[in-house]
């Protein structure tokens, strides 16, 4: 069995992150003696309905605009030191994305830049919107086949390791699942089997616990008072070290902000996970009923104890359907009785949008209430007695397939202001455009068939 | 033994919502081990459910991770209607977490929970 330690580190876990943050983790790298690699985890469900939409109308674009934020930070270093890249930074263009990364290098003078993609996961060159749209979902929402416009198949890490095998620096995947960009250099460089279900397992679990970037090292943890957390400002982002029997070792950038601890690593191995025993991937189910962590030094926490069985014989399809528009509009009222002024307003609205049949439903919010915490019909902030006086916003929220009307109820609290109860300011507002998505399963065979993986030369 | 102290959740819990489509997933884990026993015994899936009722949950279902230790709690139907179709401002159910952590309570010995100074 090899000795070799893997070291994969995290650039980005969603299209948004800090555009600086995988500077310290390619520095520390860089230190590192074995096979080197950076992750960059930028696609959610959304993002890549959006970059389907984006393709359709410029067959060039499509990958994700976080490309050109991120990568030029790094690529010389990660170049010069042989740390390989691995990200859906391709989205719904892979092809596209690899043609950009050439094309940045020759910008940047960075010579021999060899890129591959994987290609497969798009069910819409194969399947018609009809056929996807009869599939069952798993949420149990029907589907409009004529507004599906993207069904993307989540595919395993095997692809991602064939496109290693290219001998590339940078492959580009669009849909795999997040934990693949981690397994798939694991399995390249380990020869894990498809048998060898509790490495993969533990592979597996490395991979979830570093797709969400920061939220492992202490980003999205922080609760003053109760949980601090050191230079969250510079916060470091993760490195994980994985040895051929499955050790894994989570740790974070030298030099940086940020912390690893029991705490952390534990509200990220359960983050959007619901039953532990069995985390479903194509590559292998996770069961994380045994794991167990143990301090491993500073800001160094081993995960032990990932076991694997069998995967699915489905894959998991994210369908995105047009989902009509979204408008928003916002007011804000202060000072003495500003709760009541704010709940006039919000009732003046609800009257003027019904008078016009507005008959899509309004929410009516008064944030500073606990209005996230509230439902729909406000049951909460009506139950509670509130001061008046503080600072509070009305919010209206409607969906509606018909912009015009998601206009009108905006108009209606931009009007407020002349029209309306004493001293609103502030007035906010949007419409935008709106992605329905729902998840199906298929077989594997007919995807898996269609998986390849390609070069793009210069 | 000590005496017990009912205290919000925030005191001896920390914890962290996500979601898939309409159903909320929140891991809740002591921050003394001692306390994990306390919260299995009074953090169950009927009172947590209750909770989220007004927002339309329909079921809550609870796992148990002695080994972490944490409890990951599952609540179905919890996200109005979910990223596709809710109004709320936060459409993930990202804040939700601190929604239990601040209105769930339990009785726990007074000297579990952490001394917080300032």
């Amino acid at each position: 069995m090899s000795n070799k330690t893997v070291y994969i580190g995290s650039g980005a876990g969603f299209a948004g992150d800090r555009l600086d943050a995988a500077v310290p983790v390619v520095a520390t790298l860089q230190q590192r003696d074995g096979p080197r690699y950076l992750i960059y985890e930028v696609m959610g469900e959304r993002t890549l309905a959006i970059a389907q939409r984006i393709k359709m109308r410029n067959p060039d674009e499509g990958y994700s605009p976080y490309l050109d934020a991120y990568l030029p930070k790094i690529m010389a270093d990660c170049k010069a030191h042989n740390i390989r890249i691995v990200s859906n930074l391709g989205n719904a263009n892979p092809v596209g994305g690899a043609r950009r990364v050439l094309e940045m290098a020759a910008e940047l003078g960075i010579a021999d830049v060899r890129v591959a993609v994987v290609h497969g996961d798009d069910l819409m060159t194969f399947m018609r919107a009809e056929e996807i749209a009869a599939l069952p979902t798993i949420e149990g929402v029907e589907i409009d086949g004529s507004k599906i416009f993207a069904a993307n198949a989540y595919i395993g890490a095997r692809s991602v390791a064939a496109a290693l095998a290219l001998d590339v620096d940078v492959v580009l995947v669009g849909r795999t699942t997040d934990a693949a960009l981690v397994l798939g250099p694991l399995i390249h460089e380990f020869g894990w089997a498809e048998g060898d279900l509790d490495l993969l397992a533990a592979g597996t679990l490395a991979g979830h616990l570093l797709e969400c970037g920061g939220q492992v090292t202490g980003g999205y943890f922080c609760d003053p008072g109760f949980k601090d957390v050191p230079g969250m400002d510079n916060l470091g982002f993760p490195i994980c070290e994985i040895d051929a029997s499955g050790g894994v070792v989570i740790t974070k950038a030298d030099n940086t902000g940020g912390m690893v601890t029991r705490a952390t690593v534990i509200e990220q191995m359960l983050y959007e996970v619901h039953d532990p025993a069995a985390y479903l991937t194509p590559d292998v189910t996770l069961d994380m009923t045994n794991v167990t962590i143990a301090d491993d030094g500073p800001n160094r926490i081993r995960v032990m104890g990932a076991r694997g069985k069998p995967p699915p014989a489905t894959l998991k399809v994210t369908v995105s359907a047009d989902g009509g528009w979204l408008g928003e509009a916002e007011l804000i009222y202060a000072g003495p009785n500003a709760l009541a002024r704010a709940e006039l307003a919000a009732d003046i609205v609800r009257t003027r949008c019904q008078r016009h049949g507005v008959s899509d439903p309004i929410r009516f919010d008064i944030t500073a209430s606990g209005s996230v915490f509230d439902n729909h019909d406000a049951i909460r902030r009506r139950g509670e007695n509130r001061p008046l006086d503080g600072e509070y916003r009305l919010r209206t929220a409607i969906r509606t397939a018909d912009k015009a009307c998601a206009q009108y109820v905006n108009d209606e609290v931009l009007s407020l202001f002349c029209s309306g109860p004493a001293g609103g300011g502030g007035y906010r507002c949007n419409i935008t455009g709106q992605v329905e998505t729902a998840s199906v399963l298929v077989p594997r065979g007919p995807v898996e068939a269609r998986c390849s993986v390609e070069e793009i030369k210069p | 033994m000590s005496a017990t102290r009912r205290v919000r959740l925030h005191e001896v819990a920390h914890a962290r919502a996500g979601d898939k489509g309409n159903r909320s997933n929140i891991v809740v884990a002591p921050y003394h081990p001692d306390l994990f026993a306390y919260l299995v015994e009074q953090v169950t899936a009927d009172r947590v459910h209750d909770l989220f009722k007004h927002k339309g949950a329909t079921a809550c279902t609870r796992y148990i991770l002695p080994n972490l230790p944490a409890i990951n709690l599952v609540i179905d139907d919890a996200l109005e209607g979910g990223v596709n179709s809710s109004l709320n401002q936060d459409l993930h159910g990202k804040t939700l977490s601190f929604l239990l952590l601040g209105e769930f309570f339990v009785e726990v010995p007074a000297d579990l929970i952490p001394n917080r100074q300032g």
